[in-house]
């Protein structure tokens, strides 16, 4: 019954991790630059929950929408600002950039917001279920986690495979140069995947906040870095791979602590990661590409 | 002198005025901390100055010059690090005489790195690209984690391990833990100086230049721009691959050690991916594949944010401004064209020409 | 390209460079003034003597501090300096140390020793005299051990590992984790609580990894078991779930608590979300769960916590400082910030029982504190007659506090 029980638990977990993967996923699939400030992002929005809900004393709704809007905002900020000048130069220098604005963003709310921890109020009123006399509880988040996270991964996929602007996102993924010729505004493009990437982080920062609350300017670092190795895991530029990754993150993660050691819980995740990717050298779902000389 | 020094190859020329500068530089230090004349924040800055330099350097030859991004050559430092405080914790009743223990820690230092280097280059070289970098990233935080639990105690009848906590070590009387899981290693004598710090990044600065300008070195940035045409051409990639990972972990190993040994406390909590991003910026930012500028880049960004500090609460804040904005002044292409426009060569050679005409 | 960049790179460094000895000169030149100053009192003349009033040698005793303001140990830096700085104005306005006032100064050392390190000789250049140590454990032993070279005096506020006070010139206002983890079991022991208990701690972090081996140790002698043990790190310090689900099927009726507030809030809302309801007890670290905004204090009902500090106890001295901070800050102190008030009475005690003056050297002033500190009893927020032994530990007592009502009460 426990297995089961922390089964649901790392699915509950992993959808979590998957919803900011896909954010990862898509930025990197497109405009091929690791965005270390994915996680940031996803802090700010939670601050902007809180400050919505709680200080200004607003309806989850709107904290939602606002926290989205915002976050949209931020990401086509920081694209123009921080990542677009460094378009032709060493993707190395814009991975950097991308600490730079992590930075930023974490200086930031630690200086507006200070260093008390914030607790977020639910945006998910849906109670725990409690199943088998109440030895299986399924949290009520994760009952909405996991179909938005499905929602979002079929109607990105839609999106990139059947409109104009998708395709463009693929073609641009493909061969930038190739693009340009096609007729694809290149900056456009890419301003439009960091909008769609910022407003996952939102998302994902309703999600990840309705299950754990506590709320500090460093919160997004590490479910960033944990959903950067998932979108890896599934293989990075696919977005059903994310998913997928970010499911079996948590699952591993939450199995590993229950059933080999609670200390050495991140270090398991990782050695299963180097042990996948020895084995599939692109991910699970990775494609791999045939290099030519 | 001059003719001697026009005789000699570009790079070996520029090899000897860095030489020179870091030497010149080192004289300089020295005679101002004799004559009290530097302030303590900066004395204690320029040993951290030296072996981040030779952490960036280290970094360089696997990022610059082989080509593959590394997210995880803190955990290098970090075995360096543990392996050397171990050691000199250890002996440093027995071995007394300072020089001797601390050159043994150094070379303990290095041999574990490379040890841990060659078997991580060995497992994961065939990986590329961004799936190298975060396969690095994960062995970092292996390393960081399995050191953060483990225990490690000594009393008369030897060493005992542990990866649960202290009590479980059952140290008899007169026992002591050595590596106290999260505590670390308290204690480590303070060996390092600043001229072993000095006297390092020249050796270590003359190997990787030397080993740029060798036969492998040539085969190693063959790998880099193509590996396929390399392989094509009969060079063995992996023995290349594994010979200058092998070569930069054991410098990162290096730079543990020195610093493990200019501060009294070592913890794990220190070599997470944040500090294995802070080499790569060092090595960014001086210019991937420029080893000068490498050190440079690591005396720059060691200052800066002790320099801000009069910033009080804004100053973590502003050194990210200023990350960014240096990555954009250096990269990005209206601005290099700008900074070419008007360098300080150009403004002056407009100003003979003004003054000819 | 290469080449001009690293020439860039290079001037920049240069200036950085001057500009350093320019400051370090600046300072010696002062140093060498205030020194001039003390031996011969009054042949400073015009602009050096108004300088040397608004610096040092005019008798002011320099304080300096060292503790994270940035990242993600930031609310204990923050605590400690705001609490310290309150106990400074009070000091300052009612005539200082002696009719001598103090300065005091903090840096910020982002949680990491070596910048500790860094800080603690930004501070020294500045001028210190008295060390309040580090905040957090490692980047404290740290500084310790710089402090014991430079033989300047250290009081740390919030530095519990014994290795903080490793060497003879530190002093703990705080408990020693060890303390309190022979304290917590002695007291769930004497008080019958429980048959059997859980344990879960953060693994990465000394303050609490130090606490759990201690409670272990002496649980062997006590009336209850330990029946699960589970850790988790910094790094995965949000999803508690198996921890719970552990502690709930090996049937713990208490779930110890060695850890910081911030986990704790978590950990009661996903117990609640499980169903589990024991008995949590937790130690200083747990004081400030109240505090956390919108954080719904009804799932901390019953809690139990074994801390020098509350913020809602009755007395004067804590009303009063509770209230000060609140209209300084706006925030609700938590422990760092009153064992950091009570650390600057307690430096002020020992300097008022040691006569020490401003002008005496560095070292000599720590010579004189050491004494003095193992001699004087000081009431504070923390405890009321604090004294201390030789070694630098703290003797004092616990308070056994409940949460009723979203509120501290003392339990007997």
């Amino acid at each position: 019954m426990s297995f089961i029980s922390y089964l649901i638990k790392g699915i509950s977990l992993g959808s979590v991790y998957a919803i900011i993967a896909l954010g990862y996923t898509m930025v990197y699939g497109i405009a091929k630059m690791l965005n270390f400030a994915h996680g940031d992002v996803i802090m700010v929005g939670g601050y902007i929950l809180f400050t919505v809900m709680t200080s200004l004393g607003q309806s989850p709704i709107l904290a939602v929408l606002a926290s989205i809007v915002f976050c949209t905002l931020l990401g086509i900020t920081i694209e123009r600002i921080a990542y677009k000048p460094l378009r032709k130069a060493s993707s190395l220098a814009v991975l950097i950039t991308a600490i730079g604005v992590s930075y930023l963003l974490q200086n930031l709310a630690l200086i507006i917001y200070g260093t008390e921890t914030k607790f977020v109020t639910s945006v998910i009123p849906i109670p725990t279920i409690k199943l088998a006399g109440g030895n299986l509880a399924i949290p009520g988040q994760t009952l909405v986690t996991i179909p938005v996270c499905i929602v979002i991964m079929v109607s990105l996929t839609v999106f990139i495979r059947k409109s104009k602007t998708g395709r463009g996102m693929i073609a641009v993924s493909e061969d930038k140069g190739a693009a340009v010729l096609m007729g694809v505004n290149i900056n456009k493009t890419i301003a439009i995947t960091f909008a769609i990437g910022s407003a996952l982080a939102a998302v994902a920062s309703v999600l990840m906040f309705s299950s754990y609350p506590s709320l500090t300017p460093t919160s997004g670092a590490m479910p960033g870095i944990k959903a950067f190795v998932a979108a890896v895991f599934g293989g990075i530029g696919s977005i059903p791979g994310a998913m997928i990754g970010g499911i079996l993150l948590g699952i591993i993660e939450i199995l590993g602590r229950a059933y080999i050691s609670s200390q050495l819980a991140d270090a398991i995740v990782f050695l299963i990661l180097i042990l996948v990717l020895l084995i599939k050298p692109a991910g699970i779902l990775g494609r791999k590409m045939n290099e030519k000389v | 002198m001059a003719k001697y020094l026009s005789k000699l190859s570009k790079s070996t020329r520029s090899n000897l005025y860095t030489v020179t500068a870091i030497l010149a530089a080192y004289i300089i230090f020295t005679v101002l901390i004799a004559t009290g004349n530097m302030s303590n924040l900066l004395q204690g800055l320029l040993i951290q100055i030296f072996y981040y330099a030779i952490l960036a350097i280290s970094l360089n030859l696997t990022v610059g010059i082989l080509g593959e991004l590394s997210l995880g050559h803190a955990g290098f430092m970090c075995i360096g690090a543990f392996t050397s405080a171990f050691f000199s914790k250890c002996t440093v009743d027995i071995i007394t005489i300072t020089w001797i223990r601390f050159t043994i820690a150094l070379i303990i230092g290095a041999i574990s790195a490379a040890i841990f280097g060659a078997f991580i280059g060995f497992v994961v070289l065939r990986l590329r690209g961004d799936y190298l970098a975060i396969v690095t990233l994960a062995f970092g935080e292996i390393i960081k984690n399995v050191i953060n639990v483990l225990y490690i105690g000594i009393d008369q009848s030897g060493f005992k391990f542990s990866v649960k906590d202290s009590v479980s070590l059952n140290l008899g009387e007169g026992g002591q833990a050595i590596m106290n899981g999260p505590q670390g290693i308290f204690g480590t004598p303070n060996d390092t100086n600043l001229t072993i710090c000095v006297f390092l990044l020249i050796l270590f600065y003359i190997i990787i230049s030397n080993l740029v300008n060798s036969r492998s070195g040539r085969a190693i940035m063959a790998i880099r721009d193509n590996r396929i045409a390399a392989e094509s051409i009969g060079i063995n990639i992996t023995k290349f691959k594994l010979l200058a990972f092998t070569i930069s972990a054991a410098m990162a190993g290096v730079a543990g050690t020195l610093f493990s040994h200019n501060i009294t406390i070592l913890d794990s909590k220190k070599f997470g991916y944040n500090q294995s991003i802070m080499i790569l910026v060092f090595v960014v930012l001086g210019g991937i594949g420029n080893i000068r500028g490498s050190i440079i880049a690591a005396a720059i960004l060691t200052l800066l944010p002790e320099y801000l500090r009069f910033l009080e609460n804004y100053r973590m804040l502003i050194y990210a401004v200023v990350l960014i904005i240096i990555m954009i002044i250096n990269w990005n292409p209206t601005c290099i064209a700008w900074r070419k426009k008007y360098s300080i060569r150009n403004l002056l050679s407009a100003i003979n020409k003004k003054k000819e005409a | 390209m290469k080449k001009s960049l690293a020439k860039v790179l290079s001037l920049i460094l240069a200036l950085a460079l001057t500009f350093a000895l320019f400051t370090a000169c600046g300072k010696k030149d002062e140093d060498a003034k205030e020194k001039g100053s003390k031996g011969t009192q009054s042949q400073d003349s015009g602009d050096k003597a108004d300088k040397d009033g608004s610096g040092k040698s005019a008798g002011k005793f320099l304080i300096g501090g060292v503790g994270p303001l940035t990242g993600p140990a930031a609310v204990y830096g923050t605590h400690v300096e705001k609490g310290a700085s309150i106990a400074v104005k009070e000091i300052n306005a009612a005539g200082g140390i002696n009719g001598y006032q103090i300065e005091f100064n903090f840096e910020d050392d982002e949680h990491d020793p070596e910048k500790a390190v860094n800080a603690y000789n930004t501070l020294k250049d500045w001028g210190m005299q008295i060390s309040l140590g580090a905040v957090t454990s490692n980047p404290c032993k740290a500084v310790a051990a710089e402090t014991a070279k430079d033989n300047m005096f250290m009081l740390t506020p919030s530095g519990s590992a014994t290795d903080c006070i490793a060497y003879d010139n530190g002093f703990q206002v705080c408990f020693s984790d060890p303390n309190q983890g022979t304290a917590s079991a002695d007291y769930i022991n004497e008080k019958n609580l429980a048959k059997k208990v859980a344990v879960i701690y953060d693994s990465s972090i000394v303050y609490s990894s130090g606490i759990y081996q201690k409670f272990a140790e002496r649980a062997k002698d006590c009336n209850f078991e330990i029946v699960a043990a589970e850790a988790f790190t910094s790094d995965s310090n949000t999803d508690f779930s198996v921890q719970l689900q552990k502690a709930k099927d090996s049937g713990a009726e208490l779930v110890f608590l060695p850890i910081y507030y911030n986990e704790a809030t978590l950990i009661l809302t996903q117990a609640d979300a499980l169903g589990y309801d024991p008995i949590f007890f937790g130690c200083d670290g747990l004081d400030g769960i109240l505090a956390v905004e919108n954080f719904d204090t009804s799932l901390a009902e019953d809690v139990l916590l074994l801390t020098p500090f509350a913020a809602d106890a009755e007395d004067e001295a804590t009303k009063k400082f509770v209230s000060d901070f609140k209209t300084a800050y706006g925030e609700i102190p938590n422990q760092f910030a009153a064992d950091a008030y009570d650390a600057m009475y307690i430096l002020k005690a020992a300097i008022e029982k040691a006569g020490v003056t401003p002008d005496m050297s560095i070292s000599d002033i720590c010579e004189a504190l050491k004494v003095a500190m193992t001699q004087i009893s000081v009431d504070g927020l923390t405890s009321a007659g604090m004294t201390w032994k030789a070694t630098g530990e703290v003797n004092k007592s616990p308070l056994a506090v409940a949460i009723k009502n979203g509120a501290y009460v003392s339990v007997q």
